[in-house]
């Protein structure tokens, strides 16, 4: 596989998050506002590739019974090392994102890349992998971000775009994409243009329907 | 007493944690696609959480919170940034205890958990009920309440979401919405159904 290949290929084609489905539980709960959602996807792409780099420079010494345990110490620490910077120099916005930015730690897209791909590759493809996941992860989560605080508050990056009626505009704000609910459904939505287009995502119906037995446990 | 249900009946059904918070979505949408396994996966969901915030919460209390070293001379010492370290550590090392008790005792629940349980380790809702027993400050009682709520709402929403996905093996869906598309508008209106307890809990 082309270098430039793994870079591009997770954008869309093997989208982190529609299509391998890791890395979900983060990107709808920061999704309120553009904001959040770009300083969490800068902050998970920064984890994802320096993780990647130094799983994959110490691929030859790991054993393989501990490897797991190893990964999340890596990942942790340097997840501590980012939520101390945000800290220090965007107080406020850490402050939102609250928890998130700690269960970066136990995101399923930097396990699940170190461990399909980093441990068993060079430092270089296993980064250019990692920065290609990272954007295809930044990319739906600023795509969601965008349109919740758009239409939720009538803005972008707290700048007004659509001015709401409280401020003597015209836009009435659906409050409904400021709560839980939308973000299932944009991202419902989402997944089901991008397989739409791209119909080889699409997966296969359940032949089998489940027996009647089971379903009444 | 009110207090303990209070924290109960919100960690449960206001702040549900796959609904509201959307944590642990990887596993309460992959390992949906049947009842039995929901069933499964949501026991397992309520001992893990149950065992694990109060060790947390000890832990945190007696070396890692501000001023925990002050009985040793040391007031000013704060290892609160390595709690994250520690949850996790934790939380790994209770989920092998548990597997290696539950092999020993109860064979027959340790094959109904299956693969599930070691998988457990990283669920974002375990780390996050952690987490926000931190964020909160809930005593011990209360973090072992609010481990068990939180673990039965994680599966009462998981066993909901798995009845209505098995109904949906009969349904002639769109290509594009076939799986992962429905699941999530599915769960959008499950949300939206839980966001009405809200008002219940409301103080």
């Amino acid at each position: 596989m082309a270098l430039p290949r793994l870079l591009t290929l997770p954008l869309i084609g093997r989208n982190p998050v529609t299509v391998q489905i890791l890395g979900i539980c983060s990107s709808l709960a920061v999704t309120t506002s553009l904001e959040t959602a770009a300083t969490m996807a800068v902050s998970l792409t920064v984890v994802l590739v320096l993780s990647s780099l130094i799983i994959s420079l110490i691929r030859r010494h790991l054993p393989n019974s501990i490897r797991l345990i190893v990964q999340i110490v890596i990942v942790a620490s340097l997840v501590i090392v980012i939520d101390q910077i945000l800290q220090a120099y965007l107080f406020a916005i850490s402050q939102r994102l609250s928890v998130f930015v700690g269960l970066i730690t136990t995101n399923c897209l930097v396990l699940g890349r170190t461990e399909g791909f980093a441990r068993s590759n060079p430092p270089g493809p296993a980064m250019l992998d990692a920065l290609g996941n990272g954007l295809g992860y930044s990319l739906i989560l600023v795509a969601v971000g965008a349109v919740r605080e758009l239409f939720g508050q009538g803005t972008l990056m707290g700048l007004t775009v659509l001015p709401t009626v409280d401020q003597g505009g015209w836009f009435t704000p659906l409050s409904l994409m400021l709560l839980a609910p939308s973000a299932f459904f944009l991202l419902g939505f989402v997944v089901w243009g991008l397989r739409s287009l791209y119909p080889e995502q699409q997966e296969a119906p359940e032949t089998e329907p489940p027996s009647v037995a089971e379903a009444r446990t | 007493m009110s207090g303990y249900a209070d924290i109960f009946l919100k960690a449960m059904f206001v702040e549900n944690m796959p609904l509201a918070f959307f944590l642990g979505l990887c596993t309460f949408l992959a390992l949906s696609k049947r009842p039995g396994t929901a069933v499964g996966l949501g026991i397992a969901m309520i001992g893990v959480m149950g065992i694990t915030v109060p060790l947390s919460q000890i832990i945190y209390t007696a070396v890692l919170a501000p001023g925990a070293w002050a009985w040793a001379g040391l007031p000013e010492v704060d290892l609160s940034y390595l709690s994250l370290l520690c949850f996790i550590g934790l939380i790994a090392a209770a989920v092998q205890m548990l597997e290696m008790l539950l092999e020993r005792f109860a064979p027959a629940i340790h094959a109904a958990f299956g693969v599930f349980l070691p998988l457990l380790t990283v669920q974002c809702a375990i780390l996050a009920a952690s987490l926000f027993m931190v964020e909160r400050r809930y005593t011990l009682p209360e973090s072992f309440v609010f481990g068990i709520g939180s673990g039965a709402g994680f599966a009462l929403a998981v066993v909901m979401l798995s009845a209505v996905r098995a109904r949906l093996a009969y349904a002639d869906l769109p290509g594009g919405l076939r799986g992962l598309g429905v699941t999530f508008m599915l769960a959008g209106m499950m949300s939206l159904g839980f966001s009405a307890f809200g008002q219940m809990v409301a103080p």
